[in-house]
């Protein structure tokens, strides 16, 4: 029972590693909490719910119709809402991305209803089994789709042009800027690669556990920063060990303490780390400087 | 910018004929008394609906509500995303204490103020301890401990189990109550985990709901123009510069989030004694945005203007049923196009050019006069 408590809870992290990956990025690179970040993986589910269940089309055309819409919403969001306000305060940021949650959650809630629907999984493999554990293929697409994930963006990002242009943006803005780097379009694409692989874990997520609503991507999004912050904001290895360890956390705690209690105990986690270690296990001290 | 907004207003005050801040204040306090005052009458001629009548003690514990959120976030200039959170430990522990003592306690006009009085303290305790953790954060990771923390408080009421009997309190976490412990013959239960809180004692009706809201301003009005507010006003300019003219970040920040925390205490207990069942569930996340949608759209730090958003942005669209769907999605894009218009420096320049327009036009009249 253990064996297969801890792979659920593996997969689970898996997919709040891929959601941490976007809050990561976007925390390093534009230094703003997308609060919309979790919506962004609402909307992933129900654009792939809507190709493959509603217009009947097959698991690809939904799996690469959902990244690309997504992506394009990413971009959206991030030129309309958060670009005016590049020089504004960090508070102003945060309750804009906090409206743009709202307008995501509550536009599915006009257009598909209050009730949650039921999602046809998209992965295709049988159950196997391990000894006396039985895994769901799901749990082993997850965490096969995550690791190929993780290991093709630290190589984008260290051996890319781009994504030295993101390093570098991350680091300074000015003195990128300075250096001919177009920061608004890395921003961008921070923000493009963000919600397509929210997309992808908003996919995962809707296979797994198959129920899909307008708040579906709220708690997991929350819990994928808690993940992010667990880590170190800003670093992609944080973010991934951030998300396989709260979430093998939430299932044993599940399994074994109390499933009321769970998301109590993940949140107590996110300020212990922030009380303890505000930099995470992997993130950079930060000095402030007047 | 925020110092020229303020002369602004005073300026304009000026030119009404209020000189000082008392007469200010006078005004915001007025605002929910004259606006309850004239619905009471128009409830009891038959203009307004029971409907209405029954909107007007959850509009008090809303203002009350928006007004301490606006100290936290106007004031200090830190977002909390867990203002439910209080009001959920203040419903819960005034809601309880009623509950236990309605026996003992008969007169309502003890036993209230008493719940009052506890249940803000408690909400004041959670207030003081997450302001722990708080002392070494601020903006991003601020706001995200708050949000936290309210999540934890709802997990944790839902868990609790109380029943009372001859012997005494019974007290469970996580799991029923023993029932081998439990006297059957005079047993009560009073909260039962997930299931809401029931049998509150209905002690509030809208005078003390006025009442208390009345107090709410006349304190946060005064410590915001005291020494005090000045203070910690000055750490949401520039926290740096206060520190270091001498200014006890620590002190002034637990100062706010324990009094925001109290009032927001005492909103929850008015709410559990004004509605029949109180539910943990109630006092979410999307709680707590709702009442900063309240604050934003009024104004941070503008205390007349989140009453006045308060009663507009609850009481309208209650009343539109027809529009309750596209209600969210409204606030959601004010929310957004607000924040982009109050600081977006394009916009602040059109804002002064027109501003400009419009005094030169005035000045022009003047003259012509």
């Amino acid at each position: 029972m253990f064996i297969s408590y801890l792979l659920s809870g593996v997969s689970l992290g898996a997919i709040y590693a891929l959601i941490a990956l976007g809050y990561t990025m976007v925390y390093g690179i534009a230094k703003m909490l997308n609060f919309a970040h979790g919506d962004v993986i609402m909307v992933g589910g129900y654009v792939a719910f809507t190709l493959s269940v509603t217009l009947g089309g097959s698991a690809w055309v939904a799996i690469i119709g959902s990244i690309v819409f997504c992506t394009l919403v990413g971009i959206v969001i991030e030129k309309v809402a958060y670009k005016p306000l590049r020089s504004a305060s960090k508070l102003a940021v945060l309750i804009t991305a906090i409206g743009v949650s709202y307008f995501l959650q509550n536009l599915a809630l006009l257009i598909f209803g209050s009730n949650s629907r039921n999602f046809q999984s998209l992965v295709s493999i049988p159950v196997i089994s391990i000894g006396q554990a039985t895994v769901p293929g799901e749990t082993i697409v997850t965490i096969g789709v995550s690791i190929l994930i993780v290991i093709g963006l630290m190589l984008f990002i260290n051996k890319s042009k781009s994504g030295a242009a993101m390093l570098a943006v991350s680091e300074d803005r000015g003195a990128a800027e300075l250096m001919g780097i177009n920061v608004n379009k890395t921003i961008s694409l921070t923000f493009a690669i963000g919600s397509g692989l929210a997309a992808i874990a908003g996919i995962l997520m809707c296979s797994q556990y198959p129920m899909i609503g307008p708040y579906t991507g709220q708690m997991p999004g929350i819990k994928a920063f808690i993940a992010a912050v667990f880590g170190g904001i800003g670093s992609i290895p944080g973010a991934m060990i951030g998300g396989v360890v709260i979430g093998i956390i939430e299932n044993l705690s599940k399994a074994y303490i109390s499933s009321q209690l769970s998301d109590a105990i993940t949140f107590v986690i996110l300020i212990l780390t922030l009380v303890i270690k505000p930099t995470g296990l992997f993130g950079k001290k930060l000095k402030e400087k007047v | 910018m925020k110092n020229k907004k303020t002369d602004v207003s005073a300026g304009v005050l000026k030119t009404i004929g209020f000189k000082s801040t008392a007469g200010n204040k006078i005004i915001t306090i007025l605002i929910p008394i004259l606006f309850f005052g004239i619905c009471q009458m128009l409830v009891s001629y038959g203009v307004l609906g029971s409907l209405f009548e029954g909107l007007l003690v959850p509009l008090c514990f809303y203002i009350i509500m928006a007004v301490s959120l606006n100290l936290t976030v106007g004031i200090l200039g830190e977002l909390s995303l867990g203002h439910a959170g209080f009001m959920c430990v203040g419903a819960y522990v005034g809601g309880i204490f009623s509950f236990i003592t309605q026996e003992t306690i008969t007169s309502p006009w003890i036993r209230f103020p008493l719940a009052i009085l506890i249940g803000g303290l408690a909400a004041a305790i959670f207030g003081l301890l997450i302001g722990i953790p708080i002392l070494r954060l601020s903006g991003d990771y601020l706001a995200i401990v708050t949000l936290a923390f309210g999540e934890i408080v709802k997990n944790i009421m839902q868990n609790i189990y109380l029943a009372k009997d001859i012997n005494g309190l019974h007290f469970s976490f996580a799991t029923a109550i023993d029932p081998a412990k439990l006297d059957m013959a005079t047993k009560v239960d009073i909260l039962k985990g997930p299931m809401a809180l029931k049998g509150v004692p209905r002690d509030a009706n809208l005078i003390v709901a006025l009442v208390l809201v009345v107090i709410t301003l006349i304190v946060i009005l005064n410590l915001i123009d005291s020494r005090t507010g000045r203070a910690i006003m000055s750490i949401r300019d520039n926290r740096i510069a206060a520190e270091s003219s001498g200014i006890n970040i620590t002190k002034y920040k637990l100062i706010v989030f324990g009094l925001s925390a109290f009032f927001a205490g005492v909103a929850g207990v008015l709410a559990s004694h004004y509605n029949m069942v109180t539910e943990a569930k109630k006092f979410d996340y999307n709680t707590s945005i709702l009442i900063l949608v309240f604050v934003v759209l009024g104004g941070l730090g503008k205390m007349r203007g989140t009453i006045i958003a308060t009663i507009l942005l609850y009481a309208l669209p209650e009343l539109l049923r027809g529009l309750q769907s596209y209600r969210m999605l409204v606030y959601a894009i004010v929310l957004i196009v607000m924040m982009i218009v109050n600081n977006n420096p394009w916009f602040i320049e059109q804002r002064k050019r027109l501003k400009a327009f419009l005094f030169k036009n005035k000045k022009a009249e003047m003259e012509e006069n």
